[in-house]
């Protein structure tokens, strides 16, 4: 491309496009223009050019800006994949020759991502096949040995953007049992023996002459008994189990109900068979099942695509690198032990507790303290499991202790993580199911005992048909459905839970902690604010230039405020550079350098040569020193999300708010009026939120916990509720109970209400089942029932709870804005 | 009429059949994912060289 279009293009991108053509992002920071596209990073245009080169750029005409951001994106180490004993655990197959492995990719997320997924052998010869599982975000790769490796193929995978997750977790864990089928084969048998009933029941329903046609009956119904028992036993086992074990520990649950009404509809169906009394209503019985499963089926189908089952080890590295006499290798984590030397690089997380060697540390502990500012340490000094290393050096540390022993993992084994508390608030469905089942036992004695005085048979027909009609497969049906599809509506805009007990909770507990940065605060970005004289324009480039080539997020902020001054577009030209000599970081201070001959100091109080007065403006702020002159400081605040006062206040008004941070107290004056005297608590460590949350709960409090994952994962664990602020719900504490995507933060409000609306709709469906119910009873305790009013009441009765349900939580969403 | 109940049954055998099939196709993994074939089936292969950039 000639010099003179590559400019013209250049021009009429300014004005047009500003989004990188890779990822979609807005290029503010930095752009990278190859040929006419713009580009956030140069990871984005390297992954550009790999398509390109392969005429794979049908990528990006499937979906606009498919692409995978590269930005702050650490490139990680893969040699250890070279390793036999790490790869034997990952393939899922190998016969020497072609091996088969599969990965979880959390960035798959358009139909360009299964396309260029697919089309990976296109990059590489080695692999024959690979496929995606779109809503697990999963993808099996079968390769040759001979011409390709596993490390080549995780290598590929990254530089395209698709990192897979490898971590311990997945060289731990065994592969998880397929549970999805066992419950589709059930569905299955429950659909055949449904359709199958029904048909041979006909004789029942046309009213056939038993003394002629008797014959037919009893055929009909012996085929009818065969027909159930697989119904009854295989489809229906996980209500039975289910209720046993409730009975076991002294509970009734809902399923208790539900397994009573399934035995004594199948118990007295065959015996009216075997006796020739009557043909059953195992019809009835076929339709419960069948429903009840349908019901389970879509409650399961509208979460199981995020997986809430990872634990810690999921945060952690894979792998170190070991420093051993011939130089370092690369050996998985659970292989290091205590005396080991190990090199950790910029970016990398400290696997195990261990003593610095050598090297600048700055480790960043917001990880375990919540504090974002680095820890600088010196040789000797003790570094913790879990802090990240920032400084641009690598360090050297001899590890104390054995992965699993460390800090993290024992705040991790926390009792409040293995097990996960007894919440006051039961589960709505088995407080209904207990009090439905209660009743119904005394109606049912009631009536036992006033026909036992004038007819045996009939008192024993009505007992037995008050359990069937009363089987609250309504009061089962509407809490899977309204509740799930509130999951599925609360899905779609963002608001992820774990299950439809959180729905619940959610609606009902008024008590709320909410953790400080990242929750309510942006991690990073955020304002910034130069304290002194106005900065003059060659002053702002100056800083620029000095801030630039440092990594220090303080550096970067400031960078990114001044590089993106408001009244002036244009950039300067080459002339107007400042003449940068002897630049130098002081980790954990700040920047020098003589700029223009002019002697400048960019950095922390402690780092200005003693000019400061003693009435220094508060701490955080970033200081300039010129020439022996302090010119002035930025100041940095902590930026609220986007609708943060409303949520609080919204959350205020439904019960007592709490805010504790791991950071220092600087936003104290800005969130005073909200939060009351002892609701504020600042420099807490995520021990102190979980001793918080306890000391709430000791006071017969229910609380919710508003977090951001690993500092407060305990206190989110203990917590009645835990709710994860997430940037990137792919990343996100496994102790939490619901992750909300943080830019829908603002609209949690509208959620809670939503929740608390389900809640309701499930109440008027109960009162719709109880309709039903007394209907029924007023058949069964006459011991009228007769098999046609319970095959036409039953089915009837779950099938407009499910319209009722559907249809209620969806209207109730639109008015909602959901 | 006594013929019906061999017609039932062999109604019986054919509906056993199809359910086998479903169990079969669960087994076989054809409801494992069903959503990525529906994308799938879109993703010509023949396009590429139509594809290179205008």
């Amino acid at each position: 491309m000639d010099i003179q279009a590559k400019e013209a293009h250049g021009e009429s991108r300014v004005s047009v496009n500003n989004s990188c053509y890779h990822c979609g992002e807005a290029c503010d920071t930095e752009k990278v223009v190859l040929e006419d596209k713009a580009f956030c990073c140069e990871g984005c245009k390297t992954v550009y050019e790999i398509l390109n080169n392969n005429d794979m750029c049908r990528y990006y005409d499937l979906d606009e800006n498919a692409g995978i951001s590269l930005k702050g994106k650490a490139s990680l180490e893969y040699a250890f994949l070279d390793d036999p004993s790490v790869t034997d655990r990952l393939l899922d197959f190998t016969d020497g020759k072609t091996s088969k492995v599969s990965f979880y990719l959390p960035q798959i997320h358009c139909a360009s991502c299964i396309w260029l997924l697919e089309n990976l052998y296109k990059l590489n010869d080695g692999i024959t096949q690979s496929r995606v599982n779109f809503l697990k975000k999963e993808i099996f790769i079968t390769y040759l040995e001979e011409s390709s490796s596993l490390r080549k193929i995780v290598e590929l995978l990254a530089s395209i953007g698709y990192a897979p997750n490898i971590n311990l977790g997945d060289l731990d864990q065994e592969e998880k049992p397929v549970i999805e089928r066992k419950f589709y084969y059930k569905m299955g048998v429950a659909g055949f023996a449904f359709g199958n009933i029904m048909l041979l029941s006909f004789p029942e329903y046309l009213g056939l002459n038993k003394t002629t046609d008797g014959m037919f009956f009893q055929v009909f119904g012996y085929l009818n008994i065969i027909l159930a028992l697989p119904l009854v036993f295989y489809s229906g086992s996980d209500y039975l189990q289910s209720a046993w074990q409730g009975l076991k520990q002294k509970t009734l649950n809902i399923d208790v109900p539900i397994s009573l009404g399934i035995l004594t509809l199948f118990g007295r169906s065959v015996f009216e068979i075997l006796t020739h009394t009557g043909s059953g209503y195992l019809d009835s019985l076929a339709g419960l099942v069948f429903f009840l499963l349908i019901g389970k089926w879509f409650q399961q189908r509208t979460y199981h695509h995020i997986s809430f089952e990872r634990d810690y080890k999921s945060y952690f590295p894979i792998a170190a690198l070991l420093k051993t006499e011939e130089g370092t290798e690369s050996v998985s984590l659970d292989r290091l032990n205590p005396g080991d030397n190990i090199l950790v690089k910029h970016q990398e997380l400290i696997p195990a507790d261990a003593v610095l060697l050598k090297g600048e540390a700055q480790i960043d502990y917001s990880f375990v303290t919540g504090e974002s500012a680095p820890v600088s340490c010196k040789t000797g000094d003790k570094v913790f499991a879990g802090g990240r290393q920032v400084g641009s050096s690598p360090i050297e540390l001899s590890l104390t202790r054995k992965v699993s022993q460390s800090y993290l993992t024992e705040l991790w084994n926390d009792e409040a993580f293995t097990k996960k508390v007894d919440s006051n608030t039961v589960k709505l469905a088995d407080k209904v199911g207990k009090a439905f089942t209660i009743v119904i036992l005394l109606i049912a004695f009631a009536t036992l005992f006033y026909w036992l005085t004038t007819d045996t048979s009939i008192a024993i027909n009505a007992f037995t048909a008050v359990l069937i009609i009363a089987c609250p497969c309504a009061v089962a049906l509407a809490i899977p459905f309204i509740f799930g599809n509130a999951i599925r509506i609360l899905g779609r805009h963002g608001f992820f839970l774990k299950n439809t007990s959180i729905i619940e909770r959610l609606a009902l507990i008024k008590d709320t902690i909410f953790d400080k940065t990242g929750t309510i605060t942006i991690r990073e970005g955020g304002q910034v604010e130069f304290v002194g004289a106005p900065l003059s324009k060659a002053e702002r480039q100056a800083i620029i230039q000095l801030t630039e080539r440092s990594g220090h997020p303080a550096s970067r902020r400031i960078h990114q405020y001044l590089s993106n001054w408001p009244e002036e577009e244009v950039r300067m030209d080459k002339t107007e550079l400042a003449t940068v000599s002897e630049w130098k970081e002081v980790i954990g201070k700040g920047i020098q350098s003589l700029v223009n001959q002019n002697f400048t100091k960019i950095g922390s109080a402690s780092f200005m040569d003693d000019l400061l007065e003693d009435d220094t403006p508060e701490e955080g702020g970033v200081y300039l020193q010129v020439n022996n002159q302090i010119r002035g400081f930025f100041r940095m605040d902590n930026l609220f999300r986007e609708g943060t006062w409303e949520v609080l206040e919204y959350f205020k008004n439904r019960g007592q708010v709490y805010l504790l941070s791991g950071d220092n107290d600087n936003t104290k004056s800005l969130l005073a009026p909200i939060f009351k005297d002892g609701q504020l608590y600042y420099r807490q460590s995520p021990k102190d939120k979980l001793q918080f949350v306890k000391q709430l709960q000791a006071e017969g409090k229910e609380v919710m916990m508003l977090g951001d994952g690993l500092n407060d994962a305990g206190a989110l664990q203990q917590s009645d509720a835990g709710l994860v602020i997430s940037e990137n719900t792919n990343n996100f504490t496994p102790a939490c109970d619901a992750i909300l995507e943080a830019r829908r933060f603002s609209a949690l409000p509208t959620f809670m209400e939503f929740s608390r609306w389900s809640i309701r709709l499930v109440y008027w469906a109960y009162a719709f089942a109880l309709v039903y119910n007394i209907i029924g009873l007023s058949f069964a305790v006459q011991g009228a029932l007769s098999p046609i009013v319970a095959a036409i009441l039953m089915p009837l009765s779950s099938i407009s709870i499910v319209t009722f349900g559907m249809i209620s939580s969806n209207v109730v969403a639109r008015k909602m804005g959901l | 009429m006594k013929v019906i109940i061999l017609l039932i049954l062999l109604s019986l055998v054919i509906a056993l059949g199809f359910l086998m099939a479903f169990l079969w196709a669960v087994k076989s993994g054809q409801y494992d994912d069903d959503y990525t074939p529906s994308v799938r089936i879109l993703l010509d292969k023949e396009q590429q060289t139509e594809n290179n950039k205008s």
